[in-house]
């Protein structure tokens, strides 16, 4: 495995006067809210320890108050952990001084903020500038390189605009532009979306993958929708009281929740969705390999069913029934398999969101032959396959999930 | 039994004991004045040829050239019409009352005063927003420089250095100054964090930060307190005169004296008339560079 581009070991943070005195009993393992209570200090972040590999969309996800907002800010050293390593493709941030951190963040990382953040007083262009103006390059030419990314982002033509004068959308749309426009590596996006009414935010996520396909980038996403964290996420860390519950591709975290936590947090997601095929799909078993006919027949008599699904080298050719095959002439058994004999059965991809194959697998007399990019044929999904995704998660006594939406205000972190 | 004295009337110094501390500071500040007297004089020297240079200026130039620079400025800052005819409107009517040579006399103490208040005020502000620490030392002179009756504070400046104008202008910037400074210090921690926050994480330096981010986004804040510190140090022209500044204050001190009670009346509305032509200015033009914070606020 190659190493991953950002690593973080044994991250703690507690927010108070005397943090250091605090630290061992967060080791002990006593709750927040105990260590609130006795030494009025908040435990922002305990024992985190992750890794990030490069051109992956990494989701921190958690309720309001998880600390995630506060991890993020470790990254670029925002907010000093209290205790622990962070380290950058190879460089241990936490022993930068501040012009080394201040070079850093000008090229190695850029962040895109809830709230947007950006220059009330300054117009469009400017603010997408912004970053190369800190580098201190010259005007003509990041303002060349801001027009071009505003042209990409989409907002061609506003680039004389004062933010005020944009909506929710745009402005974000313009912090993206400033955050890509440092052409930084690294792409901290603190609930970039999370301002956003729902259609925009949706839009601003097509927008954020379609990016993300040319550009590579390594992205770092926090969000507290689930949603979100999974339509976007390659992996997902989930966070609760500032520790870390569960790390994992979208769908581990979906199929096997690590605890009621995340259970809860999973329940409300709609899983067919979120869910690809890939992941409900059985094994192949009724696969006929012949290349005439005749061989075709003998094989599907051996078959338990009276249907099977026809593989050559090539791959997946279609799907053959025993009906079918005995109706052709003796004559023709020693011809090769042709068209005609092939029932007519969709095929679907293994990353199609099970939602969108529910009509046909019921419609289907067959179960649905799932064949990926190459042709190959990986398996096969029937109708009970896709109801277990809609049947509730065995252990159903979980309190509502309504908590997951609600905007508490977020403790002071600083 | 003891003396219970000290339960009916309230128990105090010696008179004699008093009267010592008294003498022993007076003394002190005496001497103080005597030795360094001269050496602050000095360094008072080149603001004072500036305050002397530009009153000249002013009194020099005929009052068509003034005018026309007048309406030029308010032009410029405020870009509106009406104000630029209302301030010459004003002027004129003065000059024909007669009282155009105190009223140049006094508008260059209240510019050269502004200025220096802001000069000082801005910096203090910002190093006041920097830190906790030096806001608390601050806040608390601030307090005293508002609230001590202008005239205690004006026996030492006098004592130090005479009747005359720097003596004026001490007073005028201490008692004009706490407004900027304050508005300086709150519009900086005002500044959205955020935006803060996101010039830090684009890896601005602290002096970027300052002059890029926290300086423009306090600017409304500390317009209004620029505005604040003109018309504080207008109202000071009254008492300034009575320690030799001369000006719109002079005839006024005259008419209370004397019970003048027109004199003091048509002075007294000239400095009305220059505090709103200054207040009026300098706020359009806040608005005017401010425009686009507000009124276009789409949420």
């Amino acid at each position: 495995m190659t190493k991953p581009l950002i690593e973080v070991k044994g991250l703690y943070k507690v927010f108070g006067s005397q943090p250091q005195k605090v630290l061992p009993r967060v080791k002990q393992g006593q709750s927040k809210d105990q260590i609130l209570a006795e030494t009025g200090h908040t435990v922002g972040l305990k024992e985190i320890d992750l890794h990030i590999n490069k051109g992956e969309i990494f989701v921190i996800m958690g309720l309001s108050g998880s600390g995630k907002s506060t991890l993020i800010r470790h990254f670029n050293r925002l907010i000093e952990p209290s205790e622990g390593e962070i380290w950058v493709d190879g460089t241990d941030v936490m022993k930068l001084s501040q012009g080394q951190l201040q070079e850093f963040r000008r090229h190695k990382m850029s962040m895109v903020f809830q709230r947007f953040g950006l220059l009330p007083h300054r117009n469009v262009l400017d603010n997408v500038a912004y970053g190369l103006e800190i580098q201190g390059i010259e005007k003509a030419h990041r303002q060349k390189v801001a027009g071009e990314w505003l042209e990409t982002v989409g907002l061609n033509g506003y680039a004389a605009q004062f933010p005020s004068q944009l909506s929710g959308g745009q402005q974000q749309r313009v912090g993206l532009a400033r955050a890509l426009a440092t052409d930084a590596e690294i792409l901290l996006m603190d609930e970039a979306f999370s301002a956003l009414d729902p259609l925009i935010r949706s839009e601003m996520q097509d927008q954020l993958i379609e990016l993300q396909s040319s550009l590579h980038k390594t992205i770092i996403f926090i969000t507290h929708d689930l949603d979100e964290a999974l339509r976007l996420g390659d992996r997902i860390a989930i966070l609760k009281d500032g520790a870390l519950v569960q790390q994992g591709t979208p769908d581990e975290i979906l199929l096997h929740p690590a605890d009621d936590y995340v259970e809860a947090f999973v329940k409300d997601v709609n899983r067919a969705r979120a869910l690809t095929v890939e992941t409900v799909m059985k094994p192949p078993v009724s696969r006929i390999t012949a290349e005439t006919l005749g061989e075709a027949l003998s094989q599907m008599k051996r078959l338990k069913d009276d249907y099977a699904y026809h593989v050559t080298e090539e791959g997946y050719q279609g799907v053959l029934t025993q009906e079918g095959l005995e109706q052709v002439n003796k004559s023709l058994h020693q011809q090769e398999i042709s068209e005609e004999v092939y029932e007519d059965v969709p095929v679907v991809s293994p990353d199609t969101p099970i939602e969108q194959i529910v009509g046909d697998t019921i419609e289907s007399d067959y179960s649905l032959p799932v064949v990926d990019d190459d042709g190959n044929l990986k398996g096969l999904v029937a109708a009970e396959n896709v109801a277990e995704v809609f049947a509730e998660p065995e252990s159903s006594d979980i309190e509502p999930t309504e908590a997951a939406n609600e905007e508490e205000p977020e403790p002071k972190a600083s | 039994m003891a003396d219970n004295s000290w339960l009916t009337s309230f128990p105090k110094m010696e008179r004699g004991e008093l009267a010592a501390i008294r003498k022993t500071l007076d003394g002190a500040y005496r001497q103080f004045s005597r030795d360094y007297g001269e050496s602050i004089e000095a360094f008072f020297e080149p603001l004072l040829s500036f305050l002397v240079w530009f009153e000249r200026l002013l009194l020099a130039t005929p009052w068509w050239i003034v005018l026309a620079a007048v309406a030029a400025l308010v032009y410029a800052a405020s870009r509106s019409w009406k104000l630029c005819v209302g301030s010459i409107v004003s002027l004129l009517l003065i000059g024909y009352l007669g009282m155009w040579d105190d009223t140049m006399r006094t508008l260059s103490i209240i510019t050269v005063c502004t200025l220096l208040a802001i000069v000082l005020g801005i910096p203090i502000g910002i190093a006041m927003a920097r830190s906790n620490r030096t806001q608390s030392i601050v806040t608390p002179m601030l307090d005293i420089m508002q609230t001590m009756p202008a005239f205690v504070y004006l026996i030492p400046v006098v004592m130090l250095l005479g009747i005359g104008k720097i003596p004026g202008l001490i007073a005028v910037v201490i008692y004009a100054i706490p407004p900027v400074i304050r508005l300086t210090n709150l519009g900086i921690r005002l500044v959205d964090r955020e935006v803060l926050e996101a010039a830090t994480a684009f890896g601005a330096n602290p002096r970027q930060r300052l002059l890029g981010v926290q300086l423009p986004l306090a600017m409304p804040t500390i317009m209004a307190g620029i505005n604040q510190t003109i018309m504080m140090a207008l109202s000071m022209v009254v008492i300034a005169s009575m320690i030799g500044v001369k000006g719109l204050g002079q005839p006024v001190l005259k008419s209370i004296t004397n019970q003048y009670f027109t004199l003091g009346l048509l002075n007294g509305l000239a400095i009305v008339a220059l505090a709103i032509i200054f207040d009026r200015v300098s706020q359009a033009y806040a608005k005017r560079t401010q425009a686009h914070l507000g009124g276009l606020q789409h949420d």
